[in-house]
């Protein structure tokens, strides 16, 4: 055995603290041979300081396109030749989609933006939303839109939405390279007054920007600084028109090493699959990925693109013995 | 070559066969070669309207989505 696995195994396994950045690195490292054995060790770290329930959550993108932000891996961007054009979507198709979402079993149905952050306009119509779904279906409302200022981070407690979604998507050192509309220390603010609010903090990013190993495990510990309630981890699907559109996907046996590593700096994080993740691991690594440290998922479609229909998620985790996080868990 | 999408449905991602233009890259359906689009439109939506190559707005829903072209209607998985 590796001596950064037996470190890993008696630091965060048994005693439960994350690893620091270098020892993230030496995970990332790993060579092939030991990647089944370090995916062992991250289910088990998982299984002990999170339990075998998997988290359920459904996304719908409530306003489309039209970004006037410029990270260069999004189709929404106004600023790139992508083909998507902004569309907002109503408040009963709003509804409907939750509904759907509940369905499946999932506890969690996030609302999202494309928006630097949001106006008067989303918030009211983020409000009619919310009332609207929580008066119609039994589910937990998340949020994602952009940076806030500390009165729409009121604003949202006030409307009952638990958790909030900010992605800082790569670490601080590589973040330029990504987007140059805003920087990576705005979004830490947001992040910062949504934690003090006492809303759930969601913040998580995309592997596969161009990103070196190094910054990978930069990252990993930058959001174990944040703690975060929840690590939504992408893996970058490039997009036609976008700036990173000719990107490499991520190796799969990269992928895998990156859940396990984010898991062992992270042990009691809702580490969640998202978006990337059917281009870059297919069926088999989803599956891998959930007997390595994964235990949440998306479900169904994402924002602008198709994902796994919900079923095909939800017979692989009856098959794992894995339950579904029931709503009572939550609250 | 079919798929399945998280409609549900099974679709045929041909992009845009059938039509005078991909509905995925806009370019004309006839010309070229379009493999690389149908094996994207497994997980993708269409994104030009396949009868004038308009681009047509899209929401993509959980368990589907909704394409309309101001030209020639309403679309959806």
């Amino acid at each position: 055995m590796s001596e950064i696995l037996d470190r890993a195994r008696a630091q965060v396994l048994a005693a439960g603290v994350g690893l620091d950045e270098e020892g993230v690195l030496a995970l990332l490292r790993l060579p092939d041979e030991d990647l089944p054995e370090l995916l062992q060790l991250a289910h088990e770290v998982r299984m002990r300081w999170c339990g075998p329930e998997v988290e359920v959550e459904g996304i719908v993108s409530l306003k489309t396109g039209g970004c006037p932000e410029d990270c260069h891996f999004c189709s929404q961007s106004g600023l790139f030749t992508s083909p998507v054009r902004a569309v907002w979507l109503d408040i009963p198709s709003l509804v409907e989609a939750a509904k759907q979402t509940a369905a499946t079993g999932a506890t969690e149905f996030c609302i999202v933006a494309a928006v630097r952050g949001p106006d008067q306009r989303l918030m009211a119509q983020l409000r009619e939303g919310v009332a609207a779904i929580k008066a119609a279906v039994d589910i937990q409302v998340a949020a994602s839109l952009g940076m806030l200022t500390a009165e729409q981070v009121g604003e949202l407690v006030e409307m009952g939405v638990h958790r909030y979604n900010h992605n800082l998507e790569t670490c601080r050192s590589f973040f330029p390279n990504v987007v140059t509309t805003h920087s990576w220390e705005e979004r830490w603010g947001t992040l910062k007054m949504v934690r003090d609010s006492g809303m759930e903090v969601c913040c998580g990013g995309i592997l596969g920007l161009g990103e070196t190993v190094e910054q990978r495990a930069e990252f990993a510990v930058q959001l174990a600084e944040l703690d975060p309630h929840e690590v939504p981890l992408n893996f970058l699907n490039p997009r036609p028109g976008t700036p990173l559109g000719d990107r490499a996907v991520v190796d799969g046996k990269d992928a895998l090493r990156a859940i396990a590593a984010f898991r062992l700096a992270m042990p009691r994080t809702i580490l969640r699959y998202a978006g990337g993740r059917e281009i870059t691991l297919g069926d088999l690594g989803t599956r891998d990925g959930l007997l390595g440290g994964i235990n949440a998922v998306i479900v169904g479609n994402y924002l602008t693109t198709l994902g796994r229909p919900a079923t095909a998620d939800l017979e692989l985790l009856a098959e794992l013995k894995m339950p579904v996080k029931a709503l009572s868990a939550t609250l | 070559m079919t798929a399945v999408v998280a409609s549900g449905e099974r679709v045929d991602p041909t992009g845009g066969a059938g039509g005078v233009w991909c509905d995925r890259c806009g370019a004309a359906a006839a010309e070229g070669e379009h493999a690389a689009c149908r094996a994207a439109r497994v997980l993708e939506p269409p994104r030009y309207c396949p009868d004038c190559r308009r681009r047509m707005t899209v929401q993509v829903v959980p368990t589907g989505w909704t394409a309309t072209c101001v030209e020639h209607g309403v679309r959806h998985s």
